[in-house]
């Protein structure tokens, strides 16, 4: 059986796809969540070298792989907004955009969180935390660009452009980075040492890294179906929706 | 190139603006001394550093004249219609924006690094980055400028955009200046911001340019 993805292009269709998407994503997003902490917290060892304070890399290291696959998203979907004039595209972009934050906000501050019992300071000027820092800088601007735009489409492309020169200079900024952190050798930590794992706490995060993606699923599809009713809100179908009492 | 002569005629008539943007800079390299203490050796180590943020900074302010005033008056929507394909328009606005802005800067920068008390072929390093990097500081933040066109609130917002796109030419910047400074090869750097420049006065202009399609729609 063929399925029309383009049916699927138009918010209307795509409005009532997701909100049956939604309850399964949020399912397997709480189940995982539940599995992923009960692992990391009472099944995974404790660590012999780090202690139990180790166990914040179940939340951490999810959260600082989603804050960067889901600005490569977001550019994509940008681009894709920008490139065929696809209206659900890039107000999929928009709606991935705080989620991104968000975590790459949870990323710094879990790392904060756990540099200070392993390093003894909240922060280095590390090469992988700067450039998430500046990864955060970067999702704040797009997101503070397309909130001063009031004109949607106009926000939309806006968007695209910025998200797209973002992603050509996001390899560009993290090799500078890394170089100017080599440059500076301080008396600095080396987070580069990735330690052997127990495979239990492997099997942890990446039941954690699965319970991120299902909730980001679940998020960014609530709120393109949000996006959706408020840019459509002139149209028929939407006030169909509101008569019927279904919003 | 008509563009070029244009806008350095309209600066021209206009001085107050790049006088302005000059005296921001050397007002920031001013205020370090006197907010860490006037302790030589550590005003020499910071030096690269204060002189290319105050740069970056000083840049990124001017960037709101680069298109804004054409916007008002019209100006930029004849350019749009006109045959030349706008991204050479966009390149020709920067390179006007880089003489205007960046070249003062990159003449300035030389006095200021005597007074943190630069050595000689220190002063050298730093000016011929600033030459090599103040373009691509023009030609990223023309991105910046055509998106924040005409948008309430333009001026913080377009220090938001740019800023983290600077980065890679303040490391490297300022890198050099301390490479030297500290006995050690600076090509590299002077090598990699030229590429930077290369690149971005490719893809940049571009960028801008339908930037600009986007903001005058």
């Amino acid at each position: 059986m063929a399925i029309n993805w383009f049916k699927y292009s138009s918010p209307a269709s795509f409005y009532s796809l997701a909100g049956k998407m939604i309850p399964i994503f949020v399912f397997a997003a709480v189940a995982l969540l539940g599995v992923g902490l009960y692992v990391g917290f009472f099944v995974a060892p404790t660590d012999f070298q780090q202690g139990e304070a180790y166990r914040i890399i179940f939340i951490h290291v999810p959260a600082a792989w989603m804050s960067m696959f889901l600005y490569v998203v977001m550019a994509f979907w940008a681009g894709i907004g920008l490139a065929f004039n696809t209206r659900l595209s890039s107000m999929f972009a928009t709606a991935i955009a705080p989620t991104g934050a968000m975590f790459t906000f949870i990323a710094l501050w879990t790392g904060a969180l756990w540099g200070k019992p392993m390093w003894g300071t909240w922060w280095v000027w590390d090469a992988r935390l700067t450039s998430e820092l500046i990864l955060f800088f970067l999702y704040i601007g797009f997101m503070s660009l397309q909130a001063a735009i009031d004109d949607p489409r106009r926000a939309d492309k806006a968007g695209a452009i910025i998200a797209l020169v973002g992603v050509v200079n996001v390899p560009i900024i993290y090799f500078s980075v890394q170089w100017w952190n080599t440059l500076h050798q301080g008396a600095s930590v080396s987070v580069n040492q990735a330690p052997a794992m127990a495979s239990t706490m492997l099997t942890g995060m990446l039941i954690m890294v699965f319970a991120s993606w299902m909730y980001s699923i679940a998020v960014i599809l609530k709120r393109t179906r949000v996006i959706i009713l408020e840019r459509e809100s002139h149209t028929a179908w939407v006030a169909e929706l509101h008569k019927n009492g279904a919003i | 190139m008509w563009i070029i002569k244009r806008d350095l005629l309209l600066a021209v008539r206009r001085q107050a603006d790049v006088l302005t943007t000059l005296f921001f800079f050397i007002i920031v390299v001013s205020l370090f001394p006197l907010s860490v203490g006037p302790e030589m050796n550590m005003l020499r180590t910071m030096a690269p550093g204060v002189v290319w943020v105050a740069a970056l900074l000083a840049s990124m302010l001017s960037l709101g004249r680069m298109f804004s005033n054409d916007y008002l008056d019209g100006t930029l929507e004849q350019m749009l219609l006109s045959p030349q394909p706008l991204s050479l328009l966009v390149l020709g606005k920067a390179a006007a924006h880089w003489l205007v802005t960046g070249v003062p800067l990159v003449l300035m920068a030389p006095v200021l690094g005597i007074q943190y008390d630069l050595p000689g072929e220190a002063l050298l390093v730093l000016t011929a980055a600033l030459l090599l990097g103040t373009p691509v500081l023009s030609l990223i933040g023309a991105i910046g400028a055509a998106l924040t066109l005409g948008l309430r609130g333009g001026g913080v917002l377009v220090s938001l955009l740019v800023l983290p796109l600077y980065i890679p030419v303040l490391i490297f910047g300022a890198g050099a200046v301390e490479a030297n400074m500290s006995g050690m090869e600076f090509d590299a750097h002077l090598s990699l911001i030229g590429a930077f420049l290369l690149v971005s006065g490719v893809f940049a202009p571009w960028a801008a340019a339908s930037a600009l399609r986007v903001s005058l729609e």
